[in-house]
C-alpha cells in the first residue's frame, strides 16, 4: 500500500473546485466521489486512485495554509508557499466567504464558546457541514476579534486587516455590528428576514447612528452607536406627547398622501397607533435591552400593522417620505437633525424589511 | 588574514511565541563564524523585532571562508532559565568569493530549527572584503566559479576544457557518536547539518584548488554526494569538469566581441552557451541520421573470487583483455588515424579523460560510441583516518580504470556524460560509474601552439552548424577540417570503433543522412541529444523497472549474492529498454541512467532515459512474439493476439511521437522541392554497395525484426512490461533530458515540482514478478499523477522527468522525482519569431545544403570502406568478447542469436519494418496562449526553479553562484503533523522556501539545474518519530525575460561589454 505521497510544486498548485470542497467540509473521500461526479475522470483520464491522491495532497495544502490565512496579510509575505498573487486573493476571499443561512443563525449571537458548541444545531438546521460551521463561526469570531478594539471605519478596518472585497467586509461589518449590539434575530417573528436584509440595515446603522458616522476622527468606534445620539432621541417623544403636534403631523401626512395610494384609510386609521410605535422605539433606544429588541420592535409596531392592512412597498416608501419629511414643517417642532438622521435609517430598514 | 566578513542583522519577523505567558518573545541573535560569536541586544516582547545591529566583522583567512558557513542563530532570551534557541539559518558565503558572482547577500532568510521547521525569517545583510593579495590564490581557490549545470553555462563560452576533477573527504557522522546518547535529536541533527556544511565547502576549496593547477577557473557539471555509510562514517565526494571560461557579452548580439588576445582566435570558438534556450534539433523531414550504440557493462564473472585479498573488498572489476590493442591503430583513413592520435595525445595526460557534460560546444563532440559502465559491491569498513581516505579514492580508482578500459574497446579516447553513484545497505556498498564513450575534438583540450597550427588547418573548411548560423555567431562550429568533414547532424552518431573489430555484435548501415559512415541500428548515451541532431518527430521517457529478490545475508556472502545478481538485473533492464524503444518505434535513448539500489531482501534496478528516432540510424524493426508450439490452436491465437496488440501500439506510437519512416520519403519523391530530389539521386548512384549491405542484413532477418519468445517467462514478463505502459495523455509529452526533440515554442509558464511515494510490501512472500508488478505500478501511477496535477498547463512536456528509487527499509520502495512541466504554444509552432520555428525552418534548409555538400565529395576513404564492411560479416566477427564484461549490447546479441535459430526454423521471417504514413498528432486538446505567470506585486520575489539549465523565453545574465544546501528535519509528533505525508510535505516545501529565499538574498531569480541529490527518509510510526534528510543544489542566476532584453539591447552594449571584461579579472 502506499505509505506516503506527496507532490510539491515550486509555485503551489491548488485547484479551485478541491478547495471548495475543503472549505465546504467535505471529507477526502467525499470530495473525491463529487469530483468523480463531476465527470472529471473521463474529462482528464484519470483513475480514482490519482484522484484520490491528488485530493489528499490539495487537503494537507490547503491545511498547511489555513495557518496563513489566519492573518491574510502574512499571505503576501511569507515564504512557505509562491503563491501569485491572484490566487492569494481567490484563497483569502474563498476562505471567508459565508453561507448566509449560517450567518443569519449565529446574527447577533455573542461569539463565545457557548455559542460554537451549538453549531451542530446549525448544522443541522443549514445542511452545512459541521466542518465548514466552525470554519465560518471561527472566521466571525476573529475579524470581531481584531477589529473590536480598533478605531476608525469598520468596513475599511476589515478590509485592511483581512484583505476581503468590498462587499464581503461589509458582510463581515455587520455580523460583527449585529454580535456587538447583541440584536435579536432569532425569534420567530423575526424569521421571514434574510441575512442580507439585516445587513443592510447594519450598514444603515454604522454609516449613520454610530460615533464614526458623525466624526471619525473620534477616538470612539464605528461598532458602537452614538450615545449622545441616542440620549437626543428621546426628544422626539414630543411628536407623541403633544396632542397637538400628533394631530398636526398626522393632517400634513394625510393631506399629502390622500387620492395616492389604495389604503389611504387605513392608514389615516393607523396613523397615530404608528407614529408612536415609531417615535417610542427611538425614545427607548438608550437602554442597551432595548436597543436589542430593535428589529424586533420594528417589525410589531410598524410592519405587521401595515402587512395586515396589505400596504404595498410603494404605499410604505411613500407613507415614510411623508411622514419624515412632514414632521419638519410642524410649527413647534425643533429636532430636525436628530429626526432625519433617525428616521433615514428607520425608513431604508423598515423598506428592506418589508417583504409583501 | 586575506579577508573581512561582515554581517549585519537587520530585524525578524513572523518569530513564533516563545513566551506563553505573554504570547510574546525576547529575541536576539547570534553571528557564529569559525570560533568567533557576535550577539545582538535582546529586542523585548515583539514578535517582529528591530535590532538595527552594527556590522559584524569577522577578519579571516580566505581558505577558512571556503570551508565553513556562517552560522546565525535566533534566541529567545530568558533572565530565569537557558535560552531557548528559536532557529538557525546557515550562509554559504561562497559566491561572495567570486568576482563574477554576487556581491552581496541580503533579504528575508528563513529561520529554520530541524525540529519545528521554519519558525519566522530574519533579514540579513553579508558582504565580504578580500584584500588585494596576489598570492591568495595559492592557498585558497576562492574565485574558482562552480556550476551544476552540465553544460557551458549560457553566458560563458568555453576557451578550454581542462578535464575532470574529482575529489572526496571522509568523517565520522556524528549521528553515530557516542555522544549522540546523550545529546538531543536537535543538537545531533544541528551538528550533521553542520559537518556537511563543512565538508562540502572543504570538498568545494580542494576541488577549486585542483582546477588552479590545471590553469581553468571553473567547474562547470560539479555533482557533489553524500554517502551515508552509517556506522563507517559519512563521505562527501564531488566531481567535476575543470574549464576556462570566458564570459560573453549577454546581448543577442554576440558578434562584435571585444576580446583579448588574437582576434582571430576569438572568431572560431564557438560560442556555445549562447543558443537560445529550447532550441531542440529539428528534424530535416527528409534526412536520416545514423548512429551507433553500445556500451560495455561490467558486471564479470571473475568476482567469483570471494573472499579474495585481506581486505573485504569484493572487485567486480574485471581485467578484460579486450580494450588493450585499442582500434586506434586500425583506422581507415590516414587522416583520421592522425587526428586521433592528436586528440588522443591531449586526452592521455589526463588520468581519466571523463567529462561531466551533458551537451557540448559544437564541433566538440565528433562521435559517440555508446554507454560504458562500471559497478563494484564493496563491505564498508570504518574509516580509520579521515584524513587519508585512501580506501574510498582506491573503489572510485578502480572503478575509473574500469570504464577506462571500457572506452578503449570502443575505439573511444573520451567519456562523456560521466557520473557516479552508490548505493547504499547496512554494509554493503555498491559503487556505480556510467558514461558515454566518444571521440572529442581536440580543439577545445589542445593549448598553445599545437592549438594554433590545428586552428590553421582547417580553415579553409569551416562548416557551419544550423544553430550557429541563425544565432549570427562567428560561423565557427565543427570546422573539424582535418578530421572526418562529419555533417553536425549525424556526425556523431558515425562509429568510432573499427568495423573490422567491433566489440560487440552490433549490425552496421551506412548512415541514413551522409550514407558515407557507418553507423548502429540503435545507439545509448547518457549525455542530452546534441542541439545540431537530427530527429525525426518527438522523443519520450522510457523507463525499464526491475524488481529481483534476494536472501538475507551477511558480509561477503551478501555481497557476492548481490554481486551474482548485477549481471542479470542489467541485462534484463537492457532488454525491457529495447523493447520498448522498438515499441515507440525509435532507435536512440538519450540521458540513460540506470540506478541499481539494494536492499536487504532486494535489489531495485531503475533506467530512465528518452528515446528518439534519429534519423541517421536505420528504422527500428518491430517485434515480433513466436511461440514453441505451434500446434496448439488457441496458443497461436493467443500469440496472434498479442503480436496484434503490439503491432498496433507501434502504430499508435508512431503516430502519437511523429515519427515517420524516412525510407518513406525517400520514395516519395513527389516533394516539390528541388534538392532532395537531386540528392536521392545520388543517393541512388552510390548505393549500390550498401545495398548489398542491407540485403545481407535482411538475410539474416536481424535488422527489422526483433524476436520475443513467448515460452521464455521472461518474454511474458517482458511483453506485459511492454503493453502496460500506459500512453501519456493527449497534450503531453515526457523526457528525462533537457529538452524535446520537435517541440521549441515555449511559453515562460514552468512548474518545477518534486514527488515522492513510499510504498509498503504488505506481503512478505512476493515473488518477482508479483515485485515487478508493484515497482511498475509506483512508477506508472506517478506519472499519471503528473499528468493529471498538471493538466492545466497543457500541452506541456515534463522535462528532465528525473526518478530517483531507494529501499530505506526492508519492506519499503521509496519512488522520488524531479521535474518541471514547461508549456508550449502549440499552434504557434510556424510563426514564433527568432527561436522557434523560423531557425527550425532555416536548419532544415540548410541541412539540405549540407547534405548536398556531402555527397558531393564523395572521397576515396569512403568508398573504400564501403567495400570493405559489404564482405564484412558484422555479428560473426565479434572479437574478444570477454563474457565476464558484459557489453551492454550483448543483450541484443543473444537476442539475435535465438532470432536467427527461430526464424530458421519456422523458415519465415516477417519484416515488421512499418511504413504506415502517419498523419501529424492528434492532440484533441490546443490551447491559446499562455500568460506569463510572471506574477508582480506580491511582497516576496518570485523565484523560479528548474532542473533544466535554461529557463524559457528568457536570457540568463548572471550566474550568481551555486546553491548547495542540506537539511535534516525530524519530529517525535509525526501523527499531530499530518503523518508521513504531512511531514514530508511541509519538509520538501520548506526546503523549497529556503532554497529561494537565499536565491533571492543574492539577488537572483531563479535556480536551474536544480535537483533533489538525497532525500533520506526514516520512520517510526510506533514512536511516532520520523526522520529525513534532503541535500539539493543548484545555480543560482538572474535572467531577464526575452521581450524585455529586446527593448534594452540597444543602448547598454558598452555597459555590458564592461563588466563582462571586468569580470576577467583574474
Amino acid at each position: 500500500s502506499v505509505e506516503l505521497d506527496v507532490f510539491v510544486g515550486n509555485t503551489t498548485i491548488m485547484d479551485k473546485e478541491v478547495y471548495q470542497l475543503w472549505l465546504n467540509g467535505y471529507t477526502v473521500n467525499d470530495a473525491v466521489k463529487v469530483r468523480i461526479d463531476g465527470g472529471i475522470m473521463e474529462e482528464c483520464e484519470a483513475s480514482v486512485e490519482v484522484l484520490l491522491s491528488d485530493t489528499m495532497d490539495q487537503y494537507r495544502t490547503f491545511q498547511m495554509c489555513e495557518r496563513l490565512l489566519h492573518h491574510p496579510t502574512k499571505l503576501a509575505n511569507q515564504l512557505l508557499f509562491q503563491i501569485p498573487p491572484d490566487r492569494q486573493a481567490m484563497l483569502i476571499e474563498r476562505y471567508y466567504a459565508f453561507d448566509d443561512a449560517f450567518a443569519r443563525e449565529v446574527l447577533g449571537k455573542k461569539l463565545s464558546k457557548g455559542t460554537k458548541k451549538d453549531l451542530d444545531d446549525v448544522s443541522a438546521k443549514t445542511n452545512i457541514t459541521l466542518k465548514s460551521c466552525r470554519r465560518q463561526f471561527d472566521n466571525f469570531k476573529r475579524v470581531f476579534k481584531v477589529v473590536e478594539e480598533l478605531k476608525g471605519p469598520l468596513v475599511e478596518n476589515i478590509r485592511q486587516h483581512f484583505l476581503l472585497p468590498d462587499q464581503l467586509a461589509r458582510d463581515y461589518a455587520a455580523v460583527v455590528f449585529f454580535a456587538n449590539n447583541r440584536f435579536e434575530t432569532g425569534k420567530k417573528k423575526l424569521q421571514y428576514l434574510t441575512f442580507q436584509d439585516f445587513a443592510l440595515c447594519a450598514g444603515q446603522l454604522i454609516n449613520n447612528w454610530t460615533l464614526g458616522a458623525v466624526d471619525n476622527m473620534m477616538e470612539d468606534m464605528d461598532v458602537d452607536l452614538d450615545k449622545e445620539f441616542l440620549q437626543d432621541l428621546k426628544e422626539l417623544k414630543i411628536l407623541i406627547t403633544d396632542k397637538d403636534l400628533l394631530d398636526q403631523h398626522k393632517s400634513l401626512v394625510c393631506t399629502a398622501l390622500r387620492g395616492k395610494t389604495n389604503v389611504f384609510t387605513e392608514m389615516e386609521a393607523n396613523f397615530k397607533n404608528l407614529s408612536r410605535g415609531l417615535v417610542n422605539i427611538a425614545a427607548k433606544l438608550i437602554n442597551a435591552k432595548d436597543v436589542r429588541d430593535f428589529f424586533i420592535d420594528l417589525v410589531e409596531k410598524f410592519i405587521e400593522p401595515c402587512r395586515s392592512d396589505r400596504w404595498t412597498s410603494i404605499d410604505v416608501n411613500l407613507y415614510l417620505t411623508h411622514y419624515t419629511n412632514s414632521a419638519h414643517i410642524l410649527d413647534t417642532f425643533k429636532h430636525h437633525s436628530v429626526w432625519t438622521r433617525y428616521m433615514g435609517v428607520i425608513k431604508s430598514c423598515i423598506l428592506r424589511m418589508y417583504h409583501e | 588574514m586575506p579577508g573581512k566578513l561582515k554581517a549585519k542583522i537587520v530585524a525578524g519577523r513572523h518569530l513564533p511565541v516563545m513566551d506563553r505567558a505573554s504570547d510574546l518573545t525576547d529575541a536576539f541573535v547570534e553571528v557564529k563564524f569559525g570560533n568567533t560569536t557576535f550577539k545582538t541586544d535582546v529586542y523585548p516582547k515583539s514578535l517582529n523585532p528591530q535590532w538595527n545591529s552594527e556590522w559584524f566583522k569577522f577578519e579571516v583567512d580566505d581558505e577558512d571562508l571556503q570551508d565553513e558557513p556562517l552560522q546565525i542563530t535566533v534566541l529567545d532570551h530568558d533572565t530565569y532559565s537557558a535560552n531557548d534557541a528559536i532557529g538557525k539559518v546557515y550562509i554559504d558565503i561562497d559566491p561572495l568569493l567570486c568576482s563574477e558572482a554576487a556581491t552581496v547577500i541580503s533579504g528575508w532568510l528563513p529561520i529554520y530549527d530541524t525540529i519545528h521547521g521554519i519558525r519566522g525569517e530574519i533579514n540579513v545583510l553579508v558582504k565580504v572584503d578580500l584584500f588585494n593579495d596576489l598570492n591568495r590564490f595559492r592557498q585558497s581557490s576562492c574565485g574558482i566559479k562552480f556550476f551544476c549545470t552540465t553544460s557551458v553555462p549560457r553566458c560563458y563560452r568555453a576557451v578550454m576544457v581542462h578535464g575532470f576533477v574529482e575529489e572526496l573527504v571522509v568523517n565520522e557522522d556524528p549521528e553515530y557518536q557516542w555522544i549522540d546518547r546523550i545529546r538531543t535529536p536537535r543538537a545531533s541533527n544541528e551538528a550533521r547539518q553542520r559537518l556537511i556544511f563543512l565538508m562540502s565547502g572543504e570538498l568545494q576549496r580542494k576541488i577549486g584548488l585542483k582546477v588552479l593547477e590545471m590553469g581553468g577557473n571553473a567547474v562547470v557539471g560539479y555533482l557533489q554526494c553524500f554517502d551515508l555509510e552509517g556506522e563507517s562514517g559519512l563521505v562527501v565526494r564531488a566531481i567535476g569538469t575543470a574549464c576556462t571560461l570566458e564570459k560573453i557579452s549577454t546581448l543577442p548580439s554576440t558578434a562584435t566581441q571585444p576580446s583579448n588576445s588574437s582576434p582571430s582566435k576569438d572568431m572560431k570558438e564557438p560560442v556555445f552557451g549562447e543558443e537560445a534556450p529550447g532550441v531542440p534539433l529539428s528534424s530535416g523531414p527528409p534526412t536520416p541520421l545514423r548512429a551507433q550504440t553500445f556500451s560495455s557493462f561490467s558486471p564479470s564473472k571473475s568476482y567469483s573470487r570471494q573472499s579474495s585479498s585481506s581486505d573485504t573488498e569484493l572487485s567486480l572489476t574485471p581485467k578484460t583483455g579486450m580494450g588493450s590493442g585499442g582500434s586506434a591503430g586500425k583506422e581507415a583513413g590516414p587522416l583520421k588515424a592522425l587526428l586521433r592520435q592528436q586528440t588522443q595525445s591531449a586526452l592521455e595526460q589526463r588520468e581519466y579523460p571523463f567529462f561531466t557534460l551533458t551537451s557540448f560546444p559544437s564541433g566538440f563532440l565528433l562521435h559517440v560510441g555508446g554507454v560504458v559502465s562500471a559497478r563494484s559491491v564493496k563491505l564498508l569498513d570504518r574509516i580509520h583516518n579521515p584524513d587519508e581516505p585512501e580506501t574510498r579514492d582506491a573503489w572510485w580508482e578502480e572503478i575509473r580504470q574500469e570504464i577506462k578500459s571500457h572506452v578503449k574497446a570502443l575505439g573511444c579516447h573520451a567519456v562523456v556524460g560521466y557520473s557516479e553513484s552508490t548505493s547504499i545497505c547496512e554494509e554493503v556498498c555498491i559503487l556505480s560509474a556510467s558514461g558515454t564513450a566518444a571521440i572529442l575534438s581536440s580543439r577545445f583540450m589542445q593549448d598553445g601552439s599545437l592549438d594554433v597550427e590545428h586552428r590553421l588547418s582547417r580553415q579553409p573548411v569551416v562548416f557551419t552548424s544550423g544553430a550557429d548560423r541563425v544565432e549570427g555567431d562567428m560561423g565557427s562550429s565543427a570546422s573539424l577540417g582535418f578530421e572526418e568533414v562529419a555533417p553536425p547532424g549525424c556526425g556523431f552518431c558515425h562509429i568510432p570503433y573499427d568495423e573490422l573489430n567491433i566489440p560487440f555484435p552490433a549490425q552496421l548501415t551506412y548512415c541514413y543522412c551522409c550514407r558515407r559512415n557507418k553507423v548502429p541500428d540503435v545507439l545509448f548515451t547518457t549525455i542530452d541529444l546534441p542541439t545540431e541532431a537530427n530527429v525525426t518527430g518527438k522523443g519520450c521517457l522510457i523507463q525499464a523497472r526491475l524488481c529481483r529478490t534476494k536472501k538475507k545475508g551477511q558480509g561477503e556472502g551478501n555481497a557476492t549474492a548481490i554481486s551474482n545478481l548485477l549481471p542479470f538485473l542489467e541485462y534484463e533492464l537492457h532488454t525491457q529498454l529495447m523493447n520498448k524503444l522498438k515499441l515507440r518505434g525509435m532507435n536512440a535513448l538519450f540521458g540513460l541512467r540506470i540506478q541499481i539500489s539494494v536492499g536487504e531482501t532486494m535489489l531495485l534496478g531503475l533506467a530512465s532515459a528518452t528515446g528518439v528516432y534519429l534519423t541517421a540510424l536505420p528504422s527500428p524493426g518491430g517485434i515480433q512474439i513466436a511461440g514453441k508450439t505451434p500446434s496448439d490452436i488457441t496458443y497461436e491465437q493467443h500469440i496472434s493476439n498479442m503480436q496484434k496488440k503490439i503491432n498496433d501500439t507501434i502504430a499508435k506510437n508512431k503516430e502519437l511521437f511523429d515519427v515517420n519512416p524516412p525510407e518513406v520519403v525517400e520514395e516519395i519523391i513527389g516533394s516539390p522541392i528541388p534538392e532532395p530530389r537531386q540528392r536521392s539521386r545520388l543517393f541512388r548512384s552510390h548505393s549500390e554497395s550498401s545495398d548489398e549491405v542491407s540485403e545481407l542484413d535482411l538475410s539474416h532477418g536481424k535488422k527489422d525484426t526483433f524476436v520475443l519468445e513467448i515460452d521464455d517467462t521472461d518474454a511474458v514478463e517482458d511483453i506485459h512490461a511492454l503493453l502496460t505502459d500506459s500512453p501519456t495523455p493527449p497534450g503531453f509529452y515526457s523526457c528525462n533530458t533537457e529538452i524535446m526533440p520537435g517541440i521549441q515554442n515555449w511559453t515562460s509558464a514552468i512548474q518545477m515540482f518534486t514527488s515522492v511515494r513510499v510504498f509498503r510490501l504488505n506481503n512478505a512472500n512476493l515473488t518477482n514478478q508479483g515485485l515487478n508488478k508493484i515497482f511498475t505500478d509506483l512508477c506508472e501511477n506517478l506519472l499519471k499523477s503528473f499528468y493529471f496535477k498538471l493538466r492545466s498547463l497543457t500541452p506541456c512536456c515534463l522535462c528532465h522527468l528525473n526518478f530517483t528509487v531507494a529501499i530505506p527499509e526492508d519492506e519499503l520502495i521509496q519512488v522520488a522525482v524531479t521535474a518541471v512541466a514547461m508549456s508550449f504554444d502549440k499552434d504557434q509552432a510556424l510563426e514564433n519569431g527568432r527561436h522557434g520555428g523560423e531557425k527550425t525552418q532555416i536548419k532544415a534548409i540548410h541541412e539540405n545544403d549540407e547534405q548536398l555538400q556531402f555527397n558531393l565529395e564523395l572521397n576515396p576513404d569512403s568508398t573504400k570502406g564501403l567495400a570493405d564492411i559489404s564482405g564484412s560479416h558484422p555479428s560473426a566477427k565479434a572479437p574478444s568478447v570477454d563474457y565476464s564484461s558484459f557489453a551492454d549490447r550483448c543483450s541484443s546479441w543473444i537476442e539475435q542469436l535465438r532470432l536467427k535459430a527461430h526464424t530458421m526454423r519456422r523458415g519465415s521471417i516477417k519484416t515488421t519494418s512499418s511504413l504506415e504514413k502517419n498523419s501529424p498528432l492528434p492532440e484533441g486538446r490546443s490551447r491559446s496562449l499562455r500568460s506569463n505567470r510572471s506574477y508582480s506585486g506580491g511582497s516576496v520575489a518570485v523565484v523560479k526553479m528548474t532542473p533544466l539549465s535554461f529557463i524559457p523565453g528568457a536570457k540568463i545574465i548572471k550566474y550568481l553562484g551555486i546553491i548547495n544546501m542540506f537539511f535534516i528535519r525530524e519530529t517525535t509528533s509525526l501523527r499531530e503533523e499530518g503523518g508521513v505525508s504531512g511531514f514530508l510535505h511541509s519538509f520538501i516545501a520548506e526546503v523549497f522556501a529556503m532554497v529561494r529565499a537565499h536565491v533571492a538574498a543574492l539577488g537572483g531569480n531563479a535556480v536551474v539545474s536544480y535537483s533533489m541529490k538525497e532525500c533520506v527518509f526514516m520512520e517510526n510510526p510506533n514512536k511516532n518519530q520520523a526522520q529525513c534528510l534532503i541535500n539539493v543544489s543548484g545555480d543560482a542566476v538572474i535572467f531577464v525575460q526575452e521581450s524585455e532584453l529586446e527593448a534594452t539591447s540597444v543602448q547598454p552594449q558598452s555597459a555590458t561589454t564592461q563588466t563582462s571584461n571586468g569580470g576577467e579579472g583574474t
